[in-house]
Parts: structure tokens; sequence; C-alpha cells
């Protein structure tokens, strides 16, 4: 029989193969539909990383998604204005906008923006990771300060119209590296950049998992003190996976970007926030495959639920975040895991000769 | 800056800190005791207000307000019980999962009242209450106190009163107190802690309502107003230490205050910035709050 892991990886071979193939058999719509999901998905995977694996709660990944968006919206709008203010900046009043702010200038640079997609969340993460991590402040804490922030994020962006258009967001852009990815064989180029980014975080992920830091990781999870009194300062490795996530959500959040051709406050504040992290628990949060698989599927179905019940819409999200929250901790993975003929453990000759001995005590 | 300024926004500050504070006792003190936190702890806040609009639909307006407060307080504490019994205590030692299926609830009950009211509702204020003292000459010309807030002042520090009081004197208020310190001791010694849970819980969401009918007297109600409340009073949570009541006062009288002053200063959303930067500072220095519970205990166990 083969292996669980043998199997596993079999599966996603394939998965990922329809990926690829899926410009040949989806239409012009659903193809970018879903590559802004994939995109999603590689948010999806950071949180499977520090929740599913290191047992911190993020719910403010929003900000982040939104860090990564916002740097490549700025540097589209900049290439599709040309040398004129961007339309929102040119109605500005109160403050009134005559010329491109300073911290707007160098996102005309598309190597700068694709640098500060990554280098914007990595900062961010460190330092709020640092100094919270640093004291030892987790849990619920953690997860309550992260949704504080994003929400004073949102607001924030909504307040200073003038610089960011507010509530509408940055939007009427097409032209990333000279390529206009708007064009028809330029949303397939997208969606398939998109698909090799998802790949290649999935095996970052796998490979990272797998290694000694990996293991760490869930050792924090399952018990950070006992992990402390083995030797281990457990706040760089919080720290560091928190900051790699950070960065999976500006990736993502800059492929979302792209794909859905808007950025805006409603797409990165709390609601949304939350609800990516409930996508992953449907998956199966400590399954990098299943994270993936919940964020893909789930935000799907959601899309074509909520467009024909708009209005019962949040109260069947409300029932999914209780059933997750109650009775599926572990996600869809947990189910299939349930049911999957378990091997025997190959157990060494002494731990079989403790367990005896335990069972006759 | 003179001294009328001050005082206006000091007074803001106060009636701020008074909803915060009503809102965040609740939360303080389940949190304190089964160490989750309850999302939807806001959307009690909410139905407080409803309620009191519908019990102003029912009885003659001049004594709504006095039926709507107790009503309000019982209708949400029995909502409280049911929460309790149905969801929370089955997830007790998973704090995390609380978190998203109590979202969940508050999901639900938002879209509920929104659908059934999407504009929401208004409680009519009393006459005796629309008033607002006011100094017309003489130094402190400028000063306004509208009543309303003078009022949900008072009965946030009544509501304090009688919770200190409750916990300090009466034998309910001794188990809760034991069960803070140990469970395991206290259930040895024959506390039924599962009770105590479910009273401190209800009397959590109790007091969120009742907070609830009295922001109903300053503003309209809408479904979606506990979400405007509730990040705050989760930071009054983390401010104020875990369980302490004298904690949460002082988180929520400071960070009522810095909001008032921020915001008159700078806008409304540098203020939300600012406060939240300044609560991470606070947190180097005091990871655990203002007050902390002393404890031989290495691991919070929940």
């Amino acid at each position: 029989m083969m292996s669980k892991r043998v199997l596993g990886f079999s599966l996603a071979a394939l998965l990922f193969l329809a990926l690829f193939l899926a410009p040949s058999y989806l239409s012009a719509f659903k193809l970018s539909l879903l590559g802004r999901f994939l995109a999603l998905g590689i948010l999806g995977i950071g949180i499977s990383l520090i929740w599913g694996y290191t047992g911190i709660l993020s719910l403010g990944q929003g900000l982040f998604f939104a860090l990564g968006g916002y740097a490549v919206a700025m540097h589209m709008v900049l290439v599709q204005v040309g040398d004129k203010l961007p339309g929102f900046m040119a109605r500005s009043f109160k403050p009134r906008i005559t010329e491109l702010p300073w911290w707007w200038q160098p996102f005309e640079s598309p190597i700068f923006a694709t640098v500060m997609v990554f280098l914007l969340p990595a900062l961010t993460a460190v330092i709020i990771a640092t100094l919270v991590f640093w004291r030892r402040i987790s849990g619920v804490y953690f997860a309550l300060i992260t949704q504080a922030l994003v929400l004073a994020f949102t607001t924030l962006i909504v307040s200073q119209q003038s610089y960011t258009n507010g509530f509408n967001g940055l939007t009427n852009f097409s032209t990333l590296y000279g390529f206009n990815i708007t064009s028809e064989s330029g949303r397939v180029g997208l969606y398939l950049v998109t698909v090799v980014a998802l790949l290649l975080t999935w095996l970052l992920a796998q490979w990272l998992t797998s290694t000694h830091f990996g293991k760490v990781l869930v050792a924090i999870r399952d018990g950070e003190n006992r992990t402390r009194f083995l030797g281990y300062n457990t706040t760089p490795y919080k720290v560091a996976i928190f900051t790699l996530a950070g960065v999976l959500a500006g990736v993502s959040g800059a492929f979302f970007t792209m794909h859905a051709g808007i950025i805006s406050p409603k797409d990165v504040g709390i609601a949304p926030s939350i609800e990516m992290v409930v996508w992953v628990a449907i998956g199966g949060r400590e399954s990098i495959t299943g994270a993936v698989l919940g964020m893909v599927l789930g935000n799907l179905a959601a899309d074509s639920i909520s467009s024909q019940f708009p209005e019962s819409w949040p109260l069947m999200l409300g029932v999914l975040f209780v059933i997750v929250g109650m009775i599926l901790p572990k996600g869809l993975v947990g189910i299939v895991e349930r049911f999957w003929p378990h091997r025997q453990e190959e157990a060494s000759p002494a731990l079989n000769a403790l367990k005896s001995e335990v069972s006759d005590a | 800056m003179d001294a009328v300024f001050i005082i206006n926004q000091a007074f803001n500050g106060l009636s701020l800190a008074s909803i915060l504070l009503l809102a965040a006792l609740g939360l303080a003190l389940s949190f304190g005791l089964m160490r989750v936190i309850n999302m939807a702890h806001g959307e009690m806040l909410m139905l407080g207000g409803v309620v009191a609009y519908l019990v102003q639909q029912t009885v003659p307006k001049s004594v709504s307000l006095w039926i709507a407060l107790p009503v309000a307080f019982i209708a949400t504490a029995l909502l409280g019980i049911l929460l309790e019994t149905t969801i929370i205590r089955w997830l007790y030692g998973r704090p995390l999962d609380t978190l998203l299926a109590t979202w969940g609830i508050s999901l639900i009950l938002q879209q509920a009242v929104v659908l059934w009211q999407p504009f929401g509702v208004s409680f009519v204020t009393p006459g005796w209450l629309s008033g607002q003292f006011s100094i017309q000459s003489g130094a402190f010309a400028g000063v306004t106190l509208p009543y309303v807030r003078i009022f949900v002042i008072i009965l946030s520090i009544l509501v304090m009163l009688g919770l200190a009081s409750l916990l300090r004197y009466t034998r309910i208020g001794l188990y809760v107190r034991a069960v803070n310190q140990s469970r395991d001791m206290a259930s040895a010694l024959g506390v039924n802690t599962r009770m105590v849970d479910m009273a401190v819980f209800a009397l959590g969401t109790g007091l969120a309502g009742l907070a609830g009918a009295a922001l109903a007297t300053i503003s309209p109600i809408t479904g979606v107003i506990g979400s405007s409340y509730i990040i705050n009073a989760f930071l009054v949570v983390i401010l104020g230490g875990v369980g302490s009541i004298w904690g949460a006062l002082l988180a929520a009288v400071s960070l009522g205050f810095f909001t008032s002053f921020f915001e008159s200063f700078y806008s409304v959303s540098y203020a939300k910035v600012i406060i939240l930067l300044l609560v991470i500072a606070f947190l180097q220095w005091r990871p655990k709050g203002f007050i902390v519970t002393r404890s031989r205990a290495l691991e919070e166990t929940a």
C-alpha cells in the first residue's frame, strides 16, 4: 500500500496539473475568479503555518494583505495616469493635493513596488511580533490585538481620502512591467504566474514543516513552556513564522489586487480577515493542502451563494463559524483522517515493552 | 487650551468610559474565570438597546426608562445563559475556537437585526433627561454637560459599586473569587464551578444589555452598533488585567480620557492608531495589564 505521504503528494500533483490546464477549459471570467481565490490560497498557507502549526491565531492578516495589495495598486495606478495626478487626488479637497505625495513617488518604479510587496508586510510583521511575543503575550490577547490593528489600519485608509481614495480603494489599472494584465493573453499569463506562486509557496511550506524548525513550531503549539524548558527561546521562532505568514499575505494581496482589478478597505477589514481564518479552518488548519483547499473552494462557494442570497448569506456564514468552532476544529481534512485506515505505528520494541508494562500496571 | 475645553473633553471621556466599562465588565469577569472571550458581547449591548426600544413601544413613555433598564438586563442575561449552555461551555480549553464560534453568533445576531430594522431603532429620551447642564457666565462659561450623559455616568458608578459589593460581601461573590483563584481547589471544596461560570457569564451579558439600554438614550441603535464598541471593550480587558474589575475600571477610564482628548486634537482615525500604539507600548511595560492576579501556576490553565 502506498504510504500516506506519497499518496498526498500525488493527489496534490494532480490538483496542480488540473490548475495549470485550467485556461484550456475555463471561461475567462471563471479563470479570473479562480485566480483570485488561488491568490488567497497563498495567504491560507500562511494562516496554516502560524495557526495550525504554531498555535498563534491572527485575526489581522488583512493588514498584511492590504500592504501588498496597495503597494502593487499604487504602482499600477501611477502607470495608468502617466504624468498626471491620479483622478481621486486631482479631485481631492481637505487636504487639496496638487502634486504627488513623496511617499507615492517611488511607486512609479515597478521594481520598488515589487520589493515593497515583500518588505512592507515583513517589516510590519517583525515589529508587531517582536513587541508582542517578546513580552510573552499570546493566545486570545494576540488575536484581539491583531484585530484592533486591522481596524485601526482600515480606519486610517478610509479617513485619508485624498491620499488613498478612502472607502472606494484603488482601481482602474491594467499594466504591470509593460504587460496588459486585462487583455485575454495577459489574464492567462497572470493566472499561470499565480498558480506558480501558489505551487512555490506550497513546496516551501511542505519543506519548512518537515525541517527541525518546523518541528519546533509544532512543539510551541503543543506546549510552549515545555519547549522553553528544553532550551529553546521560542520568541525568534514565533517572530520568524509570523513574518513569513505576513509576507505570504502581502504576496497574496498583490495577486488578488491584480486579478480583481481593485483593492479597497472592504477587502481587508476585520470581517474579511476573520473569514480568511474560517476558510482555512474548514479545509483543515493543520494541513497545508487543506488550508489551500478550504480557502479556494470556500471562497468559490461563498461567491456564488452570497450573490444568490445576499440577505441570508451573513446568517449562513455565522452558522458556519459556529460549526467550525464547535465540531470541526480540524476541518474537512480531520474528517478524512478519521476514516483513513490507520497504519499500525511501527513502534520500537522498547516502546512496545513500555506500553505493555503500563497496561499491566 | 482653556479650562472649559478641558472640562468638556474630560466629561466626554468620562461618559465614553462609563459605556466602555459597562460593556467590558462582563468580558473581563468571564475571561478571568473561563479564559474565553465572547466575540458576540457587542451584540448583547446592541440587543439591550433593542429591548429598551421594544419596552418603550409597550409601556407609557414616562416610566419606560425605569422599566427598560431592568428588562434589558434580564433579557440579555437570559440570552447569556442560553449562549453559555449551548455553545461556550462546550468550548472550554479551546479559547481560539471560541473566538470563531462566538464571532459566528455575532454575525447572525447583527444580520437578524439589520434585516428586521435596516435603519436601526431609536429610544425617545424622557423629557427630564433631554436638557443639559450649562454654565452661561463666569470663568467656566461654555461648559455644557448633557443630562443623559450624566445619567449614564451615574448608572455605571452604581453598577460598579453594586458589582464590587456583590463580589465582596455575598456568597456567590465568594464563590466567584474562589474559582478565580483556583478552579480545582474551589471545586474540591464543593463549589459548583460550572454554575459559577454560567452565573458570571449571564451577569456579564446582562450588564452589556444594561449598557445598551443606557446607550439607547444617547444614540440610535443599529444592528452593527456593537462592533463600534466591542474592540475598545477588548482593549479594556487586555489593559485591565485578567478578571479584575478594578483593573477594568482603571483601563476604561484611561481609554475614555485618551480617546476623548486625542479625538479633539487629531482626527478620529489618528486617535485610533495612537491609542492602539499606546496600548502595545503599555504592554511592553506591564504585559499582564494594570492589575495582576498573582498565581503560582506556570501555565494559564483554562
